[in-house]
């Protein structure tokens, strides 16, 4: 049994086009243009402070005020800028888990489900995702006891419950050891290409970069001098 | 929907609104006091302003002893509690014997001022605790000496009681400030160039943690220039303090001592300016001098010297406080204790049983006060907090001197206008009056607890849960409030035991009509029948020590399943 998107059929690009992003005394990027795929994970590498993470956050529409963000960005042919992060239907993975500590596995899971269904049918959904991600029969489990790999697709399997129509990983695969990292790395990129999300990956590893199955942006020329 | 925009609606003007709340009344009451004292008082047929009233206060027999006494003190004690406390953290931080005494110190600050300067009144008395230990083998008294041990004529029992609080308080505010800047390396890095980890902290850690300690210590400064409940209690009625003279002629029947009560609270307000200004000034000569001296290359092979003395000292404030309060806790049980017996011959429940009636009352006001002061201002905090991180806005440094006003002016100073008034307005004596005045003590301590934790909270929790579609005010609810239930208990756990100890407010908001059980433990303070004070001392300090129980152990409870939690609450 596997847990079905909504929206089933082909999926919306990401598209960046001409974003420039300012602080008050400093020029962050400018003119940066990047339609992302259906299924596809574009990967941008960089040095720390190039703007990567800023990127991701003008995308995510976390950005704090004192940054000045031109350009458009759409997804299911809606301008994102104007919207507020819940309404972006845009998925994040960090470097962490961040499972809720005070919630089990399951309410973790169920937080990600859409408003709107029945009890048993968000029942259904959370133990599917958790039966996809090896979780089986574990909704009942404190989150800090389980392990790193489980917490790692636990959160993945929280964000696809959601029903994103894009995703962002911010450096998920960093805090793993080499082993897991290329499992885990295998595991999200089988699911962005089956649910066909547009996926933009922010990370320092050029093993994260090769895996990916998209193009590759090196930061550093977009960093304003 | 709807609620939401309500919510939102709400939580942008909260900010605003809390500060009216808050400034309103003190600017409100400080005008109230300096009107009549310049002879505005219609109410009392004073319509034309003049400074007759100022000759009469110079004039009034005392007056500037008593102005002086209230300077030197309230200087003393604040110099002393810094000292100790910079000296024992610089010398034990880091050591195991650090962390036992600041989890022995922390319970005092809980309990209220005027329960720590009874318990000191009863420990250094002549016929005190300790003169009974100490009598009469190796004293010889077999009765009470004839001696003014305490309360003593030159105010060092007073300066004392001051020092006791104020360790804990300044210990405190020393932890959170140390959590702002990067200790450890500090002290590693001074090591590894030679300096001992005393003088390395002093010299590094200090000049970085300073800044963030000074309106904490500008408001013990301010409130030891200042306090009354203390001065009542540990200062003989032929010594009083300038506090003390503005509380007589407050209460004095003939109501045109009136004007000189404000005149003497204005005067409060300049010495309170005055000392922190004096404390200002000294802060540059200290650093000047210092400067030199921390790039001189000393590295303090001898600093051992201090250790000892700075251990010594902060053991006896956590040793008086705690004797304090244990001394009066067993008067409230002792049947029979005299002279010069150590603990008392008989015990009994008599107390308990005959003498609880008058102290229903008072339990029940301070319960009800302090409760619903904590939950208005949790209110506004959590507000004002969550509008900060919804917005992202950055907490500017001058907003902090702002929330520090009502604990930098002294309370007396617009206290007395704000009486005026709510007399003016038929609101003396109100529930709202008592509760608004408790509110204004009890708001800067409970956001001061709450800020840390909730501007400290993961932001990427907030990020991931709303990526997952989840809106602001669920988020809010369900992820934001679990996550910091025990900062948010704790934090009211703090402002009900600083509404619990408070004694100018109720006194002048509460129009002689409400007796907490401070007020009536100060009033009890002159008449020397120990088991009742004990039985008052024992609820004052119980009343918060119980909300601070629950705030620890709830938390521990509800989420006791959840390792993931033992970090964050």
């Amino acid at each position: 049994m596997t847990v079905e998107p909504n929206n089933s059929g082909p999926g919306s690009a990401l598209v960046l086009t001409d974003i420039s992003l300012a602080l008050p005394d400093r020029m962050i990027m400018q003119g940066f243009s990047l339609t992302v795929a259906p299924g596809e994970v574009a990967t941008v590498m960089g040095p720390s402070g190039c703007g990567k993470s800023t990127l991701l956050s003008a995308i995510a529409g976390t950005l704090s005020p004192s940054f000045v963000l031109g350009g458009a960005i759409s997804l299911l042919g809606r301008d994102l800028t104007t919207l507020p992060t819940e309404e972006r239907r845009v998925g994040m993975l960090f470097q962490d888990a961040l499972l809720f500590p005070h919630l089990n596995l399951g309410e973790n899971l169920a937080f990600g489900v859409p408003a709107g269904l029945t009890r048993t049918e968000r029942r259904e959904r959370v133990d599917a995702a958790l039966d996809r991600a090896g979780l089986a029969g574990m909704w009942d489990r404190d989150p800090d006891t389980l392990s790193g790999g489980q917490r790692a697709r636990a959160a993945l399997m929280r964000t696809l419950l959601s029903e994103p129509a894009a995703l962002l990983l911010d450096e998920p695969f960093s805090r793993l050891d080499a082993a897991l990292q290329e499992r885990f790395r295998d595991f999200v990129f089988g699911h962005v290409t089956e649910r066909q999300l547009p996926t933009l990956l922010v990370t320092h590893d050029p093993r994260d970069a090769e895996a990916a199955p998209g193009p590759v942006i090196a930061f550093e020329d977009f960093a304003g001098a | 929907m709807r609620s939401g925009e309500i919510g939102n609606t709400w939580l942008r003007i909260a900010p605003a609104l809390t500060l009216l709340a808050f400034m309103g009344p003190v600017l409100a009451g400080l005008t109230g006091t300096l009107l009549p004292a310049f002879g505005y008082l219609p109410g009392l047929g004073g319509t034309s302003l003049s400074i007759a009233f100022w000759g009469d206060f110079g004039d009034y027999p005392g007056v500037g002893s008593a102005v002086w006494r209230s300077f030197w003190t309230g200087m003393l004690a604040t110099v002393l509690s810094l000292a100790i406390v910079v000296i024992f953290a610089a010398s034990w931080r880091g050591q195991r014997v650090f962390v036992w005494l600041h989890r022995g110190l922390a319970p005092i600050l809980s309990v209220p001022h005027s329960a720590v300067a009874l318990g000191l009144l009863f420990l250094l008395a002549p016929s005190g605790w300790i003169m009974r230990l100490v009598s009469p083998w190796a004293t010889g008294f077999e009765r009470p000496p004839d001696l003014a041990l305490a309360p003593d004529p030159y105010g060092l029992v007073f300066v004392l009681g001051l020092v006791v609080k104020e360790i804990p308080f300044l210990l405190l505010m020393m932890l959170s400030g140390l959590n702002q800047i990067p200790e450890r390396q500090s002290v590693t890095l001074s090591r590894s160039l030679g300096y001992s980890a005393m003088i390395g902290w002093i010299k590094i850690v200090l000049p970085q943690l300073y800044p963030v300690m000074r309106l904490p210590i500008y408001a013990v400064l301010a409130y030891s220039v200042s306090v009354v409940d203390m001065a009542v209690v540990l200062l003989p009625a032929t010594s009083p303090t300038l506090g003390l003279l503005v509380m007589r002629w407050f209460n004095d029947p003939d109501l045109t001592y009136q004007f000189l009560a404000a005149v003497g609270a204005t005067v409060q307000l300049g010495l309170v300016v005055g000392a922190i200004v004096i404390w200002w000034g000294a802060e540059r000569v200290v650093a000047a001098f210092a400067r030199p001296w921390l790039s001189a290359g000393g590295r303090g092979k001898l600093s051992r010297v201090l250790a000892l003395p700075g251990l010594g000292l902060a053991t006896l404030a956590w040793g008086l406080g705690a004797a304090s309060v244990a001394g009066m806790i067993i008067w409230s049980f002792a049947h029979r204790w005299r002279f010069p017996d150590a603990l008392p011959r008989a015990y009994s429940l008599g107390n308990w049983v005959n003498k609880t009636d008058g102290l229903l009352d008072p339990a029940l006001v301070t319960l009800v006060t302090g409760g619903v002061a904590a939950c208005i201002a949790l209110f506004l905090v959590v507000s004002c907090l969550e509008n900060e991180q919804r917005n992202r806005l950055n907490p500017g440094r001058h907003l902090l001197w702002l929330l520090y006003l009502p604990l930098l002016i002294p309370q007396v100073a617009f206290l007395f206008g704000a009486q005026a008034l709510l007399v003016a307005f038929r609101l003396d004596g109100s529930w709202m009056a008592i509760i608004w005045a408790h509110l204004l003590f009890v708001l800067p301590y409970l956001f001061l607890s709450l800020s840390d934790p909730y501007r400290r909270l993961d932001p990427r929790y907030r990020v991931t849960a709303l990526s997952l579609g989840q809106s602001q005010s669920r988020v809010f609810w369900t992820i934001t409030l679990p996550l910091l239930l025990r900062p948010i208990l704790i934090a009211l756990a703090v402002g009900f035991a600083v509404s619990v100890g408070q004694y100018l407010p109720t006194i002048f908001a509460g129009g002689g009509r409400f007796a907490t059980l401070t007020t009536e433990a100060v009033t009890l303070a002159g008449n020397g029948d120990r088991r009742l004070i004990g039985l008052y001392v024992f609820a004052q300090s119980f009343l918060p020590f119980l909300g601070f129980g629950i705030a620890a152990l709830w938390p521990l409870w509800r989420f006791r399943n959840r390792r993931g939690m033992r970090g964050l609450v």
